[in-house]
């Protein structure tokens, strides 16, 4: 296991390698000039000092160098200035948003795991019914519907026409600790974007237990006597748990690049929202610096889900061991 | 299928078949498909279905409700919205289209080169698609956007940032099929009778790969509708006055203040409709072409 983890995190290097150096190609092939960003497009900076700001930032260096140092500077954390963070240092910046990140996607996460796994037993139980398929009607609409339309719907329906939760950030602007984090702010944000997971997850539980319940050894256990409310959660359920989890670490990118949509809605001041002004504002560094965060991110939740999958399936761990 | 279909089959021209296998289908598809052709129609027709001009402002009639003039109402400038999400589902699939068609095109190369290469040149290239599918491309697709939107415009950017990111899959598909297809006995049977390379690609792997090739490209377009809408919805894609489905949303959002619930209740409507449609369509082709894909086409 430790061996497992320790590998993983040895390849986690050569994918940040990897999308830097995919990331510094295409910023080479695109015309996008920095500086004309950072100066800006009215601006009538001569053009000598465009040549000063260029040649300080180093681009009269030849590309094999550029290159090297860039990735010399990101081994060392440092990812550059950011224009929207005034130009401060983009990874400080990007550690101060964080959290209101973490908490929405976390919370987000958590709501797709147990509201898939609750309403993907229920409809597997009550197969066949109204129940079932309402909730598999509801998931087709959710699987089909865009989350910033659902989240606008949402955001009318019950923050402006009901009222009965705060439209946007994390807590109360008025209020003296402004920078925490109200859960009555996290309800909406939270619940619109784990509605499309929630419906893969659902549907995939349930069709998943579906196909276990026909297999022999739940016939057996049924043949027993065992009654079908233990066959389902007991025989049924561990079998259709075990692809769960590695769905689990696929899904948490889908999570992170729906916060940049949901965030931008409910004025929730994430990472999402950091790299939306960003690219609104065209600055590079910091959506690089988003990216490569993103890719940690995501590679580390597919290793926690990869160890949870061990941990769970003892085929897997009897082969490994 | 008995003599006479044979001979229709034989016969008939593609509007013809298509009858055919509608015939074979189940109301569920038959209703989608209906819906899909309406949209498709009613956006491709935008210009003469909905006769007032789509950017025609009228500040007489601003923020105004569903009404007989103005079946889904009007916008903040007093644009008769109707015609803007008409134009929009035309604007939307048009570029959902030619977006999916170049995701499918790098898939199929990727793959290709994989599977005809083989050795080190396929490790690398399946690794390199390995990293593209970890990575989250709707915040992949951001970056593209604001780094070729100033030379290619918001569409031609918006078709880049789909394309280069929805194709790992298609890649891996093909990769695979080529692959498994150069096993089969009528490969090598066509081999050791001295088939060109040429003919084996052409009679053998190329009608073996085009209809996953195809359906990858359909439940491709879904995908894109939504990542152009959601691109424009930001502010990164199309010119704010274009009536994709995507601004006319931002417009909504814009208006849910002052209670124009209407400007994002109906161009959300018509993304859904293209969704469920080519949604319903390709799972229905895909349950039919290959019950084993189902986990490795879900983009």
């Amino acid at each position: 296991m430790l061996k497992l983890i320790a590998r993983r995190l040895a390849v986690l290097p050569l994918v940040l390698l990897a999308v830097a150096t995919v990331t510094f190609a295409l910023t080479e092939i695109s015309p996008f000039d920095p500086v004309e960003a950072y100066v800006g497009a009215e601006s009538n900076v001569s053009t000598e000092r465009k040549a000063e700001i260029a040649r300080a930032w180093g681009f009269d260096q030849p590309l094999h160098e550029r290159f090297g140092r860039w990735i010399g500077n990101i081994a060392r954390g440092d990812m550059g200035h950011s224009i929207v963070a005034g130009g401060q240092p983009v990874g400080p910046e990007i550690v101060s948003r964080a959290s209101a990140s973490i908490a929405l996607i976390g919370g987000a996460l958590l709501l797709v795991l147990v509201g898939g796994l609750v309403f993907g037993v229920l409809a597997a139980a009550f197969r066949g019914t109204v129940f079932d398929w309402l909730v598999r009607t509801s998931c087709y609409f959710n699987t089909a519907a865009p989350s910033f339309w659902v989240g606008l719907l949402a955001l009318y329906v019950f923050s402006i026409e009901l009222g009965w939760l705060p439209a946007g950030f994390t807590s109360d602007p008025r209020s003296v600790q402004s920078a925490s984090i109200d859960f009555d702010h996290l309800i909406l944000p939270m619940v619109v974007l784990a509605l499309t997971g929630y419906a893969w997850f659902t549907l995939y539980v349930r069709n998943t237990l579906l196909e276990v319940l026909r297999e022999d050894h739940v016939q057996f256990a049924r043949a027993q006597g065992i009654g079908e409310v233990a066959v389902l959660l007991r025989y049924a359920l561990p079998n259709a748990l075990i692809p769960f989890v590695t769905l689990t670490g696929t899904h948490l990118a889908e999570l992170v690049g729906g916060a940049v949509l949901i965030e931008s809605i409910f004025g929730w001041p994430g990472l999402g929202q950091l790299a939306l002004q960003a690219a609104l504002s065209e600055d590079i560094p910091m959506i690089l610096g988003i990216t490569l965060c993103a890719s940690v991110f995501v590679v580390l939740g597919n290793l926690l889900a990869d160890v949870l999958y061990r941990v769970m399936d003892p085929r897997v761990r009897e082969a490994a061991a | 299928m008995s003599a006479a279909g044979a001979a229709l089959r034989l016969r008939g021209g593609l509007t013809q078949r298509l009858v055919e296998t509608a015939r074979r289908w189940p109301t569920y598809m038959r209703v989608a498909a209906g819906v899909l052709a309406l949209l498709v129609v009613a956006g491709l027709l935008a210009n003469v279905v909905a006769p007032l001009d789509d950017t025609a402002v009228d500040l007489d009639h601003v923020l105004e409700g569903p009404t007989a003039a103005h079946p889904m109402g009007t916008d903040e400038v007093g644009r008769d919205l109707l015609t803007r999400v008409l134009h929009g589902v035309r604007i939307s699939l048009v570029i959902a289209v030619l977006a999916s068609l170049a995701a499918v095109a790098v898939g199929a190369l990727v793959g290709v080169l994989a599977g005809t290469l083989g050795g080190r040149a396929d490790a690398v290239l399946m690794r390199m698609t390995d990293v593209f599918a970890s990575q989250n491309h709707f915040l992949f697709g951001v970056l593209l956007l604001v780094l070729f939107r100033p030379v290619l415009g918001g569409t031609g950017a918006i078709m880049l940032a789909i394309g280069f990111t929805h194709w790992p899959s298609l890649a891996r598909i093909v990769r695979g099929e080529l692959l498994s297809v150069r096993e089969r006995p009528f490969v090598l049977a066509a081999i050791g009778g001295g088939a060109s390379r040429h003919r084996l690609a052409r009679r053998h792997y190329l009608p073996h790969l085009l209809p996953a090739v195809g359906l990858a490209f359909v439940l491709t377009v879904p995908h894109a509708v939504f990542h152009e809408s959601a691109y424009s919805f930001l502010g990164l894609g199309l010119e704010p006055h274009q009536a994709s489905l995507g601004n006319i949303l931002a417009d909504g959002q814009r208006s849910l203040l002052a209670g124009g619930w209407w400007i994002a209740l109906f161009p959300g409507l018509a993304l859904l409709a293209i969704a469920m449609t080519i949604g319903t369509i390709a799972e229905y082709w895909r349950e039919h072409l290959h019950p084993r894909w189902r986990s490795e086409l879900e983009l």
